[in-house]
């Protein structure tokens, strides 16, 4: 489109005819007096450097409390000598994120790879023979959220896929199972399941065993979100003919081989959307994490906030959060968007 | 006899049956183990014995010293309140937001837009911490704003006027809202639509009529400002107010997408032909797109609702007492953890299969009309 067309458009859907030019004119006027106070606390009155005694003196946000406590919303209570451990588990996290979500390395070696990254993460974290052991109760912020985000989709995912293929498989009895399982799951909140997982959990482990919270977590959040990855895998399978499989078996696959090499890269690809949807949920999931005592980023900039030297800037701590988990979610649902495009040429220029 | 009853390979599904089986055994045999050596009594008696604890909000009479099943009780009540004010305000709130995305106007469907996308892009508990933080940053009571007469929002809460109903008249005057309120959600699952929507209309009139004619015990509620407090009305605590409008935010931006989706499902033929008919652009849109639109809309919103309750279980992390939360302080105080959280799990689970049933009589009411769901 020339830019001559677009702003005759732009002026046609603006102030085409007296109603809309009106409507366009009180809304305006509306968005002022709603973000003009924003705009004031946000930009104008901001105080942008100094200690806490300069932002009381001033009326609007105070940026310099994220400046001064930005390692710690980032990274939590991880001992402050071992940050660039964090930061190079961060820089590794979203490393493998990129690999993921590019089509060009959609393979079986994938997801190999994925669990020496992710385990490399957690040696970084965690620490090595030679370097300071960092217990998982210290780990914390950006990092921390990722490492569950990534490792709860990456064990929930082929827990979801035998999930899915039991509910259709021939056989009655793995078919209830699996229908039960995640029938139950899905009516249940998440949060019920992480109580479940901090209190109920100990109980059934036989005495002697004990798993440590973030493990605890990790495994509940995990089992929770394989029931969701069944039901978007399973609507994959359905979309995808009979005919795939029947092909298949004529040309001499066996029942494994087909599933592998000609149903699931069809029904995978075509659920990937829904995947990527899966996914953001997932990330803004970890925030519930805090109703069992851990500090992903979120807890953790609303713990930077009981600092007493910067005591109840906790307006600045969320709103610097919610900038970060903005930027990641709206990033992957535009990637979810471009990704759904790219699929359907995809499989037109097949056709 | 087995393959009768298991069809193929019975012997492989009876060993995954087994093993299923065992599993469960084992981790059954452990928990009683681990709580005979804890000193506790597995089952579901503690309900009888009285709580220890307070609960900040209760619709109904509770203090400690009741009973758990009491305060499980009360934590239900709550969680049942602010979801279903939540589900009504979301889908109005939502609709209009679905369908001011598809306005010609494009300043008022870009900040439609943005609505949506800053909504769904946050987490809902970090939403909630800001609703929280706005609610407890209202003035005091003597301050209090008043958008409209009569309505209150400070930081003791929000208080709204309400109908005080006493005697008789009273109470059918609440049976005729009541009953105009629901019959026409019932009707949506049956066939018989016109009898219940009828009765709807008359009991709607009946309503009206005993408010026209002043029927005695029916009157106004006004809260007033009395020294440093409100009094009168019906108030809301600041959680509650919060609570509800996090999850009204959230969960209007996904209604706003379905009716964006339902809307957009219908031909265009259908408006070209409505407007070749002389029709303007809400009339079309009220007589002849939202009703076909509904078809795809009201499945799709009984997950969203569903969502919504499970949602509401985040108010543990604002202090709000809904049924997890008190579920999850019975459960510390009692140690009876895996009976009071089965509870939970066991009341979510009803509602599940509740709403999926009622789902599929719509579903079939739909069929029986000839729309089949596309």
């Amino acid at each position: 489109m020339s830019e001559d067309g677009l702003i005759r458009r732009l002026w046609a859907g603006l102030f085409g005819g007296w109603a809309n030019a009106a409507l366009t004119s009180a809304l305006l006027v509306g968005a002022w007096f709603a973000l003009e106070p924003i705009i004031r606390w946000a930009l104008i009155d901001a105080t942008w450097t100094g200690d806490a005694k300069a932002c009381a003196e001033q009326d609007g946000a105070c940026w310099a409390f994220v400046g001064a406590k930005l390692r710690f919303i980032l990274f939590a209570f991880y001992p402050f000598d071992e940050h660039w451990r964090a930061a190079a588990a961060l820089a590794l996290l979203l490393t493998l994120l990129v690999l993921l979500a590019t089509p060009r390395f959609w393979s079986a070696w994938l997801a190999p790879l994925s669990l020496v990254l992710l385990a490399g993460a957690c040696v970084l974290l965690g620490g090595w023979p030679g370097a300071t052991d960092v217990p998982s109760s210290q780990w914390g912020g950006l990092p921390l959220s990722l490492l569950v985000t990534i490792a709860s989709l990456s064990l929930g995912f082929p827990i979801g896929l035998a999930l899915a293929l039991g509910r259709r498989s021939d056989l009655p009895v793995p078919r209830w199972l699996c229908a039960a399982y995640i029938e139950l799951v899905r009516g249940t909140p998440l949060i019920a399941v992480l109580y479940l997982a901090m209190l109920a959990m100990p109980l059934a482990l036989p005495p002697g065993i004990e798993l440590d919270k973030l493990v605890r977590g990790l495994i509940a959040m995990a089992l929770f979100f394989a029931a969701y990855f069944a039901e978007i895998i399973r609507a994959g399978l359905q979309g995808l003919p009979d005919s795939q499989t029947e092909a298949a078996l004529a040309l001499g696959f066996s029942r494994i081989g087909a599933l592998r090499h000609v149903v699931l890269p069809q029904a995978l690809r075509a659920v990937m959307p829904a995947l990527v949807t899966l996914a953001i949920g997932v990330l803004q999931s970890t925030t519930l994490l805090a109703a069992i005592g851990i500090f992903d980023l979120l807890n953790a900039s609303r713990a930077a906030a009981n600092d007493p030297a910067w005591l109840g800037f906790y307006d600045e701590a969320y709103a610097f959060a919610a900038l970060i988990y903005f930027a990641l979610c709206f990033g992957a649902s535009r990637y979810g968007v471009w990704l759904e495009k790219r699929l359907n040429r995809a499989s037109e220029g097949v056709r | 006899m087995l393959r009768h009853r298991l069809g193929p390979r019975p012997f492989l599904q009876f060993a995954i049956l087994l093993i299923a089986a065992v599993v469960l055994f084992a981790a059954g045999a452990t928990v009683l183990s681990n709580m005979a050596r804890l000193g506790l009594t597995p089952g579901f008696g503690f309900l009888g014995q009285p709580a220890s604890f307070e609960i900040g909000e209760s619709p109904i009479a509770y203090r400690a010293g009741h009973l758990y099943a009491r305060a499980l009780l009360a934590g239900l009540v709550n969680t049942i309140l602010v979801s279903a004010f939540g589900c009504v305000l979301a889908t109005v709130f939502g609709t209009f937001i679905g369908l001011a995305r598809l306005s010609r106007n494009l300043l008022l469907s870009g900040l439609a837009q943005g609505f949506v996308e800053i909504a769904r892009n946050t987490p809902l508990l970090l939403q909630l911490f800001f609703w929280t933080a706005a609610a407890h940053a209202l003035p005091t009571a003597r301050h209090a704003l008043q958008p409209l007469s009569g309505v209150f929002l400070s930081n003791r809460g929000v208080y709204l006027p309400w109908v005080a109903l006493e005697g008789p008249s009273g109470a059918a005057f609440a049976a005729c809202v009541t009953a105009a309120i629901v019959l026409p959600l019932l009707s949506l699952f049956t066939e018989r639509r016109g009898v219940l929507l009828g009765l709807a209309g008359a009991s709607g009139m009946a309503a009206c009529g005993l408010l026209v004619f002043g029927a005695p015990g029916i009157g106004l509620d006004l809260p007033r400002l009395r020294g440093f407090n409100i009094a009168g009305g019906v108030s809301v605590s600041p959680e509650f107010a919060a609570l509800l409008a996090g999850l009204t935010v959230h969960a209007s931006a996904q209604v706003a997408e379905i009716v964006r989706a339902g809307v957009q499902s219908i031909p265009a033929g259908q408006w070209e032909a409505s407007e070749a008919l002389g029709m303007s652009r809400g009339a079309t849109l009220r007589l002849v797109v939202l009703p076909q639109a509904l078809r795809v809309i009201v499945p799709l919103l009984t997950s969203t609702y569903l969502d919504l309750v499970k949602n509401s279980s985040l108010a543990v992390a604002i202090g709000f007492p809904d049924f997890v939360s008190v579920a999850n302080t019975a459960a510390n105080q009692s140690g009876h953890a895996i009976e009071a959280l089965t509870l939970v799990i066991a009341a979510y689970l009803t509602l599940n299969l509740s709403f999926s049933f009622a789902m599929n009589r719509y579903d079939a009411s739909l069929a029986r009309r000839g729309y089949a769901r596309p």
